[in-house]
């Protein structure tokens, strides 16, 4: 057994520690936000946050995330109750066929709670990794750029932690 | 020790004094010019000299993170301290506008600017000091019929005494050898042809010999494999640490395009270097792989023994695969770094790397055959694993993703000392410790 802090809580696997943390999410916590999009850590549509950062589920093994902090789609906001990021996706409407989508909004997550103000250039350095064969990218942009400025009206006195580059 | 002897070591030692005291003057200006119009040059040696600079990779040192290209501002990160790459544009004000012909070859073969003032040796210079005539005659045609852009350059940081240009006259006389290439009759054209790119334009030397306390290139360990801001640049003579010995037509391939089949992927500051050369023509990029093969040598016996091990390991895997077992290995071994390190390369690296390259973009090299397995230094095993292999901007290439935030650093110590067992088949690292520190330190994000 391996014991992963999901989404604030404590959940027991029993898996191979080889096993990457995208299968574990989807076939034993019934955790469909991330998506298999590779497999081979290429695409970014299966990207979740593990201590704030954002990382590629499909390639990292369960083994390596014992006591570290996992924060998937479902951690951010429900259907009634949407987070900000994805509030601002929504309002963008930044999805087409929408699979890209869960990994889109760790990856701009991840970069916001370091950096909640980045400029477009660095929203499309940092947001590079992750593909949307739709071609919804210029949504996308914006749709980061509408959730920094949501998530700075709510909360004006938050500073950058850290700077990119 | 006797009065003579005393008298006699006094008198090198002024000698000395003296001979440095004179180099570490400073030289004559040479006159300023109006910067000539881009019509006054020949568009045939514009060409010229742009597929000269491509060799020379003139734009990575001279030109910052998403700047304009040659207007300068790249920290190269030394030994020494931090020296940025100049503009070279023809902004007559903050880059070389206002340099004749005369001027810009001198500072090519002598290491001096327009002013007289020594320039760094991370200016290869003493690389340049081989052009032929002709050669700096293109250069000099392309770099001034660049669009000039005003850009003031940040100071170096370089600490007292390195700060101090008069110095760098006596490491002149100590290291600098001046002089124009001197081809070797008893090879072929293509073999001094590759000779004359690889150790004057190309600066191979630069990255791929080892250097002294003093910074100066060992010349007699030429090509013997040196460091690149961080990387270790393998040697390129018969000590090559390639898992399989490289051909000429293998190091073509690779120099173009930064793949063969049977050899790591161009990382590192290697990157720009074969993004740049697959702009030159064919031919010049056949004459530095003849010459690299030739120096690299026919392979020896023991060397073809080892090849053909570390492709037997890399056939047997992928024959494997998807579906390799690798727990006979892990519990055999007993070890927990090795077991842990085993259970992350299946989890993170074995999905693509069990495939061995293929056409496919996941599909990637074995690591049986990398290089990075097999050299002294775990430098380039940890740096890859951090950062990934990211291809510049519109770079249409292969592309790996970095670990940096994945992975403790525990984690990548213990994968990085199982695949140095399982894959580089070599005695374990003693540098993980201190190259992860500094890989995390230097990290680009």
């Amino acid at each position: 057994m391996i014991t992963l802090e999901v989404n604030g809580k404590t959940r027991e696997v029993d898996a191979d520690p080889a096993t990457p943390l995208l299968y574990v999410l989807r076939d034993h916590l019934q955790l469909n936000g991330a998506k298999f999009g590779c497999g081979l850590g290429q695409c970014g549509a299966c990207t979740v946050m593990v201590d704030g950062e954002a990382i590629l589920s499909c390639v990292v093994p369960i083994s390596v995330l014992q006591r570290r902090r996992i924060t998937t789609l479902e951690g951010l906001g429900t259907l009634g109750n949407p987070g900000p990021v994805q509030r601002a996706f929504i309002e963008e409407q930044a999805a087409q066929c929408g699979f890209c989508i869960p990994g889109m909004i760790m990856r701009a997550q991840a970069l916001l709670e370091k950096n909640p103000l980045p400029s477009q250039a660095e929203i499309r350095q940092f947001m590079s990794v992750n593909l949307c064969r739709c071609g919804t990218h210029m949504r996308v942009l914006r749709a980061v750029e509408r959730a920094a400025q949501a998530m700075k009206a709510a909360n004006p006195a938050r500073k950058s932690t850290s700077i990119g580059r | 020790m006797t009065a003579t002897r005393v008298i006699l070591s006094a008198f090198i030692g002024l000698a000395l004094a003296t001979t440095l005291l004179a180099a570490c003057t400073t030289l004559i200006a040479l006159a300023p010019i109006e910067p000539p119009s881009k019509s006054s040059f020949d568009p045939a040696i514009v060409a010229k000299g742009a597929q000269l600079a491509a060799i020379g990779n003139c734009i990575d040192c001279h030109t910052a993170a998403g700047g304009k290209p040659y207007a300068g501002g790249q920290p190269l990160k030394t030994p020494f301290g931090t020296i940025y790459g100049t503009n070279i544009t023809p902004d007559p004000d903050t880059g070389i506008g206002q340099w004749s012909e005369a001027a810009f070859s001198r500072a090519m073969r002598e290491g001096v600017d327009r002013e007289g003032r020594h320039l760094y040796p991370a200016f290869p210079y003493d690389h340049y000091t081989k052009l032929t005539d002709e050669d700096i005659k293109g250069l000099y045609a392309f770099i001034m019929t660049r669009d000039p852009i005003r850009a003031e350059m940040p100071p170096n940081e370089l600490p007292f005494p390195f700060n101090n240009r008069s110095l760098i006259g006596a490491w002149k006389l100590l290291f600098f050898e001046r002089g124009a290439f001197r081809p070797d009759p008893a090879q072929s054209a293509e073999w001094n042809r590759g000779a004359y790119l690889v150790q004057s334009l190309g600066h191979c030397g630069a990255c791929h010999t080892p250097r002294n306390a003093l910074g100066a290139e060992q010349k007699r360990h030429y090509l013997a494999g040196g460091d690149a801001q961080g990387w270790h640049a393998p040697a390129l003579n018969a000590a090559s640490p390639a898992p399989v010995p490289w051909t000429a037509a293998q190091l073509y391939k690779y120099l173009r395009t930064g793949l063969d089949d049977l050899h790591a992927i161009a990382a590192g500051p290697m990157e720009p270097v074969v993004h740049n050369l697959a702009a030159v023509p064919e031919q010049d990029v056949r004459t530095i792989a003849t010459y690299l093969a030739a120096l690299m040598g026919q392979p020896t016996a023991d060397r073809q023994i080892k090849a053909e091990d570390a492709l037997a390991h890399a056939k047997r895997e992928q024959a494997a695969y998807p579906l390799i077992d690798r727990s006979e290995l892990q519990i055999a071994s007993g070890d927990r770094a090795f077991q842990n390190g085993a259970a992350i390369y299946a989890g993170s690296c074995s999905e693509c790397h069990d495939q061995g390259r293929q056409a496919s973009s996941g599909a990637a090299l074995h690591l049986a055959l990398g290089t990075a397995m097999t050299i002294t230094t775990s430098a380039n095993l940890i740096r890859i694993t951090l950062e990934g292999i990211v291809p510049p901007d519109n770079n249409p290439a292969r592309w790996m993703p970095g670990f940096a935030d994945a992975l403790t650093d525990e984690q990548v110590k213990d994968l990085v000392i199982y695949i140095r067992a399982y894959f580089g088949r070599e005695p374990p690292w003693r540098d993980v410790d201190e190259e992860l520190k500094k890989a995390r330190t230097g990290r680009k994000r």
